[in-house]
């Protein structure tokens, strides 16, 4: 138990004083922590990081997640130099014949317009790496404010709440987000920000659910009473310590819904309502790839790894992270 | 148990409520306005425009299209299509038989592989079996569906045809032709079928190895039974409730319609009809077929959840106690 309370409160440490002492807390490590040597009077981060560091899965997840990260950010330095223009039409390559199979200087074939897929590849990784990130991000303030006014204040403010998490968790998912895509107005189209609000502001709901529970028992802690009979006020109390105690659940919760996030994505642009060209996202390369699918699978096949690895990859990270906070969470 | 039914009932009425008011939110208020939006690039001029509005009621505010969506829907009228001019009740007749074969054949694939493997991950806990079982899981849940739909396409409809001469291979789109009419259910049944069916199996395998623990299964062990008949009568009987209720749950879902796998395959299903209504800014489709999905699931879950009482008089009881 003691363990998992000291997991729970190192994951948001950052100037915290410790609830239980009142004296500030040791600012986390991070990740260069010689967790060993220092024996057990690690900092509570460390101990996290030292947990993650020795599972081999999660740190596959966290290398592979790093490589598409930095080959996104850094796409425009190098990548159409090297393999071409993600965007524009190569008019040597149609006229010699689009659709190319891989080949060294295309290794992924190129698609119908001429266009290199693995130049293609690393700039979709661009729109679907901001879009989980940026979504994932929306769905954290909002459900976090909500949670915790749910959680904090039992009662009307908690009924309300939680009334309208139900109807938007009743309302099927992917209906809800194309509904809300079809309005956007024409000018703001086919971009990453309305992509971004449509699943962020989905997201909300189980988000303010996790933290809600998570909230409902850290609440129950004496020190959070002691604080309470010293006269702190419910600001304090809350942002002091109840939320730093309260959020392991949120961490791992959110580096799962990235995946999730980038899923969805995926989905609407594939369906013709998320990002339009001539933004490159990995679903939209399924979809304008399908009508050439005799000819050239690979034009679905490499956006669809490059999805699948990539969610895959923040759900095992996502796993490591709830293992080395040691969170309790139902599937 | 008409009291618990009842209770179950009562509880539909907000969300039922909820969801048309943010349906009604998200066309009415929000921006976007389907009458210039249907026009497309041309300007309306404004004596049509009016028209237009006018004649879907649009002009009105939109508490009062709400009072005239509800008054048409006690007398059980959805209102027509705009696109087809057809009456949205006969729209969903033709095209929610599919979404319900769909269905069929998609929780059957459920109940049948994410049981079995879920047992089997379980049973033989730790072995290669178990990590095979979750390394498929894992992997099904981060499959973007429509990508596996379109790669089960490839394979079995244009790979497996080039291999066998045109011999064997499998229809990939529509609902019917040269196949029996079951045959084009088999691709988009594995499809929507995936992602829950690994759900299923990680709820079964974890029920299974929480209930391995408890007293009552120790004593069943030490009574001499054998390991089957333990797992069989004993285990299962409790660990199947939660699954049971999962795979209930994910009927009510897949009923909705499933909008990703019927564009897939060209299933002109209830997902496909709202996607294509929601595209088109065909409203009152939308609205209508929504309506009736809703309370499709509402029934669904009311089956589920008196199923479940069934199976687990503790709920039951606790459910009459309680009063």
């Amino acid at each position: 138990m003691s363990n998992e309370m000291d997991a729970l409160q190192g994951a948001a440490n950052h100037g915290v004083k410790d609830p239980r002492t009142g004296l500030p807390a040791t600012p986390p490590s991070g990740p260069d922590v010689k967790g060993e040597a220092s024996g057990r009077n690690r900092t509570l981060m460390g101990d996290a990081w030292y947990r993650l560091s020795r599972n081999k899965l999660a740190l596959v997840a966290l290398a592979w997640l790093m490589i598409i990260t930095l080959a996104a950010i850094s796409a425009s330095l190098w990548v159409p130099r090297i393999y071409g223009d993600p965007v524009a039409i190569d008019t040597a390559t149609v006229a010699t014949g689009a659709l190319q199979s891989p080949s060294v200087a295309h290794p992924m074939g190129t698609d119908d317009l001429g266009r290199d897929m693995l130049s293609r590849i690393v700039y979709g990784a661009r729109a679907s790496l901001s879009v989980g990130f940026m979504a994932v991000f929306v769905s954290v303030v909002i459900g976090l404010i909500l949670g915790s006014l749910s959680g904090f204040y039992t009662g009307w403010p908690d009924a309300l709440i939680m009334r309208i998490a139900d109807v938007f968790l009743a309302f099927p998912y992917l209906l809800f987000a194309l509904l809300l895509l079809s309005v956007v107005p024409k000018e703001y189209r086919g971009g990453i920000m309305p992509v971004v609000l449509t699943i962020g502001v989905l997201g909300w709901p189980s988000i303010a659910r996790v933290f809600r529970s998570s909230i409902l028992s850290v609440k129950e802690n004496d020190y959070v009473d002691a604080a309470r009979a010293l006269g702190a006020s419910d600001l304090r109390l809350m942002t002091r310590h109840i939320m730093p105690n309260a959020v392991a659940p949120i961490v791992v919760y959110s580096t799962m819904s990235i995946g999730s996030a980038i899923l969805t994505e995926a989905a609407l642009s594939y369906l013709g309502l998320g990002i339009l060209p001539p933004t490159p996202s990995w679903g939209r390369m399924i979809s304008d790839g399908q009508q050439y699918l005799t000819s050239n699978p690979g034009l679905v096949l490499w956006p669809g790894l490059a999805i699948l690895t990539t969610v895959l990859a923040f759900t095992l990270l996502g796993d490591g992270v709830r293992d080395a906070l040691d969170v309790k969470m139902k599937d | 148990m008409f009291q618990y039914i009842f209770r179950r009932l009562v509880q539909f009425v907000p969300v039922f409520f909820g969801v048309t008011l943010l349906l009604f939110f998200v066309t009415t208020i929000l921006p976007g306005d389907p009458v210039a939006l249907r026009a497309g690039e041309k300007k309306l001029p404004p004596a049509v425009y009016q028209a237009m509005r006018h004649q879907y009621g649009l002009d009105k505010p939109w508490y009062q299209q709400y009072a005239d969506y509800l008054g048409a829907l006690a007398k059980g009228d959805l209102g027509t299509s705009i696109a087809s001019g057809r009456q949205v009740t006969d729209i969903f007749k033709d095209v929610y038989p599919y979404t319900v074969k769909l269905a069929g054949g998609a929780i059957a694939l459920e109940i049948i592989f994410g049981i079995a493997v879920g047992i089997v991950a379980a049973v033989k806990r730790y072995s290669i079996w178990d990590t095979l079982a979750t390394l498929t899981t894992s992997i099904l849940v981060a499959l973007p569906v429509f990508w596996l739909g379109i790669m089960l396409q490839y394979f079995f409809g244009i790979w497996l045809k080039n291999a066998t001469g045109g011999a064997f291979y499998l229809p990939i789109s529509g609902v019917s032709g040269v196949f029996p009419t079951w045959v084009y259910l088999i691709l988009p049944s594995i499809t929507l079928a995936s992602v829950s069916t690994a759900y299923a199996a990680r709820v079964m395998r974890s029920q299974l190895l929480e209930v391995s623990g408890q007293d009552y299964v120790r004593t069943a062990h030490a009574k001499g039974l054998s390991v089957s008949r333990v797992l069989w009568s004993h285990e299962m009987k409790n660990a199947l409730i939660p699954v049971v209720t999962f795979i209930g749950l994910d009927l009510g879902a897949m009923l909705s319609g499933a909008i990703l796998t019927e564009s897939v395959f060209n299933i002109p299903g209830l997902g496909w009809t709202i996607y294509h209504s929601i595209r088109a800014y065909d409203y009152p489709v939308l609205f209508g077929c929504v309506t009736l999905m809703l309370f499709a699931v509402l029934f669904i879950n009311l089956i589920v959840d008196v199923s479940y009482a069934f199976l687990d008089p503790r709920i039951r009881y606790g459910s009459a106690a309680g009063e």
